[in-house]
């Protein structure tokens, strides 16, 4: 019995300590980013453009740059997306052409990023001769983003009762206009919290916009597609690993991963709320 | 509008919508092709048995894959040795032991993990755990596989948890009451009953948490130190099929042997993945069977 108790006391600290490691992980990167990162954060930081080299101003175009960059993501995934979504959860029969889409989704999901990195510059950059531009990292990003946006659609088209559909379709209604008018206004929650978090994590990939498009600086905003751009993550990887001055860009280095991840949580909080105040009410 | 006019739209949109569908098959079937079509073009100019065999990575001279194949599991495999038993004790923790209240808190903190962009977790690699791991081992700089392994271990960690925490909550309650019943204390029914009957769910959680691994680039660019040579141990430098990707494809000219190359590294990567999120698939399913 002795022996017993013994096992359970050791099992239960193995068990708990090793959460306790997981949620340490988190604790350490956010520690260590945001007590070094603040103190260089200021108003000036993150509404001028970088000056002497990068080692000093900030990052405006950076910003500006990861945000038309997931606008153009979210343009190109979100109606495709949706649109795959409501063909797999409303029109299709349980045959081999839907279980072929649905094997598809699957791996697109698990294929590197690295690799829709070159795809995009096959295809876009090269192929569709749209060049190393905004336009054709955004486009990449888009497909590398579909998967997840099918996905997690398709999950709020399923939590919509059946009895809703069939109530339209008495009384007269045509199927699409069933999806429009009644499936898709009661799912939007869902479809918005699913769209959220992929752009949050878009917002963060590196590898798919490394030949695609993204410049390490840029002398003035354009607001057009054809044009290289900044981005967050990728000026926090030329900052970290190739800058002539290390050590003495680390501040500015520590302070742009702050913004990111910043906005990345800002992102998520966002779709959190939107799921959150959407349970409520039901 | 009449209703001629309305049944008309419907159609039209049905037919959209396939079309939405079919892009998905088109999109990884154009994926499939691009890789393939510009590796014939490479294996034109290099036999394929010295892409497999050689030894070195040194474009426009020996074009091997092998250390760089020998880098890619070194590092994913490192970080599973960290993240399995963390992942899958973690996951037992959360559903068999912690309080509702703290399941709550912990769920949201886990995904939170999942959300942080890997660029950031590559400049940790550069700014903490190299620093640290050089003062450990006393050694120049920590820039090497054991880096790699770490940083890889906790971005693989939110997909195992995750996953191995529903197989485990999906071994029927039934199973650990009978265990209960017959005398077994909580810890016997946990890894004598609970935990093998969620066996092809923790392996499906491993096999994505492992393609995870195996397709991550930044982390690994940032945070291996990058020499192409073939390791000897964890503290040596690694290069993986992504950082050679990354690091050489800015570089070279387009349509030569170089940048083939660099295609057929992907094609024979993308091969592994498709490979391992299969598996983890399978698994996965027969789990989904074997409850319902």
């Amino acid at each position: 019995m002795e022996k017993k108790r013994i096992i359970g006391l050791f099992s239960g600290l193995v068990l708990g300590g090793s959460t306790l490691i997981v949620v340490l992980f988190l604790g350490i990167i956010l520690w260590d980013i945001f007590s070094k990162g603040f103190p260089s954060l200021s108003w000036n930081f993150v509404s001028s453009f970088p000056t002497n080299g990068m080692t000093q101003g900030g990052i405006l175009p950076a910003i500006i740059g990861t945000v038309l960059l997931t606008f153009i993501t979210t343009l190109f995934s979100v109606p495709f997306g949706v649109a795959c979504a409501i063909y797999l959860n409303e029109y299709a029969r349980p045959n081999t052409l839907t279980n072929v889409i649905r094997a598809s989704i699957r791996n697109l999901a698990g294929v590197p990023s690295i690799i829709y990195g070159l795809f995009g510059l096959a295809l876009f950059v090269q192929a569709l001769n749209f060049g190393t531009s905004i336009l054709s990292a955004g486009l990449t990003l888009g497909l590398l983003s579909l998967p997840y946006i099918i996905t997690t659609t398709e999950e709020a088209l399923k939590r919509i009762p059946n009895s809703l559909r069939e109530a339209a379709l008495a009384l007269g209604v045509t199927q699409f206009e069933t999806i429009k008018d009644v499936v898709l206004p009661k799912a939007l929650p869902g479809i918005l919290t699913g769209v959220i978090l992929t752009l949050s994590r878009a917002a963060g990939e590196t590898a798919p916009i490394l030949f695609t498009g993204v410049a390490f600086f840029i002398n003035g905003i354009s607001a057009s597609p054809n044009q290289e751009f900044m981005a967050l993550p990728y000026h926090l990887y030329m900052l970290s690993t190739q800058h002539n001055e290390i050590e003495q860009v680390r501040p500015l280095a520590y302070a742009t991963a702050s913004v990111l991840i910043l906005l990345v949580f800002l992102l998520n909080i966002i779709a959190f709320y939107v799921r959150f105040k959407n349970r409520t009410q039901d | 509008m009449n209703t001629v006019k309305r049944e008309q739209i419907d159609s039209l949109l049905k037919f959209a919508f396939k079309g939405a569908g079919l892009l998905t098959i088109t999109l990884l079937g154009g994926i499939f092709f691009m890789l393939f079509a510009n590796s014939i073009l490479f294996f034109l100019n290099v036999p394929p048995l010295d892409f497999f065999t050689g030894s070195q990575w040194d474009p426009e001279n020996h074009y091997s894959i092998f250390p760089l194949l020998v880098s890619t599991f070194w590092v994913a495999l490192g970080s599973m040795l960290i993240a399995v038993p963390l992942g899958i004790f973690s996951a037992a923790y959360l559903s068999e032991m912690a309080p509702k209240k703290l399941q709550i808190v912990l769920k949201p903190i886990i995904e939170m993990l999942a959300a942080i962009p890997s660029v950031a977790i590559g400049f940790l690699g550069i700014v903490l755990v190299g620093p640290g791991l050089a003062q450990i081992f006393g050694i120049q700089n920590g820039l090497n596989a054991l880096n790699g392994s770490i940083l890889l271990a906790v971005m693989a960690l939110p997909t195992i948890v995750t996953i191995s925490e529903d197989a485990i909550n999906a071994v029927p309650k039934s199973h650990r009451e009978a265990s209960l019943a017959l005398g077994a204390n909580k810890w016997e029914t946990l890894f004598k009953v609970t935990i093998p009957a969620a066996f092809p769910g923790l392996i499906a959680a491993v096999m994505l948490g492992l393609g995870r691994a195996l397709g991550e680039t930044m982390t690994v660019l940032m945070a291996t130190g990058n020499s192409a040579a073939i390791p000897k141990g964890f503290l040596d430098s690694v290069r993986t099929i992504t950082a050679t990707i990354a690091i050489e494809m800015g570089e070279v000219p387009y349509q030569t042997t170089h940048y083939y190359s660099l295609f057929a590294i992907a094609a024979i990567l993308f091969l592994i993945t498709l490979a391992v999120n299969f598996t983890g698939e399978f698994f996965a399913n027969r789990l989904r069977k074997f409850h319902s």
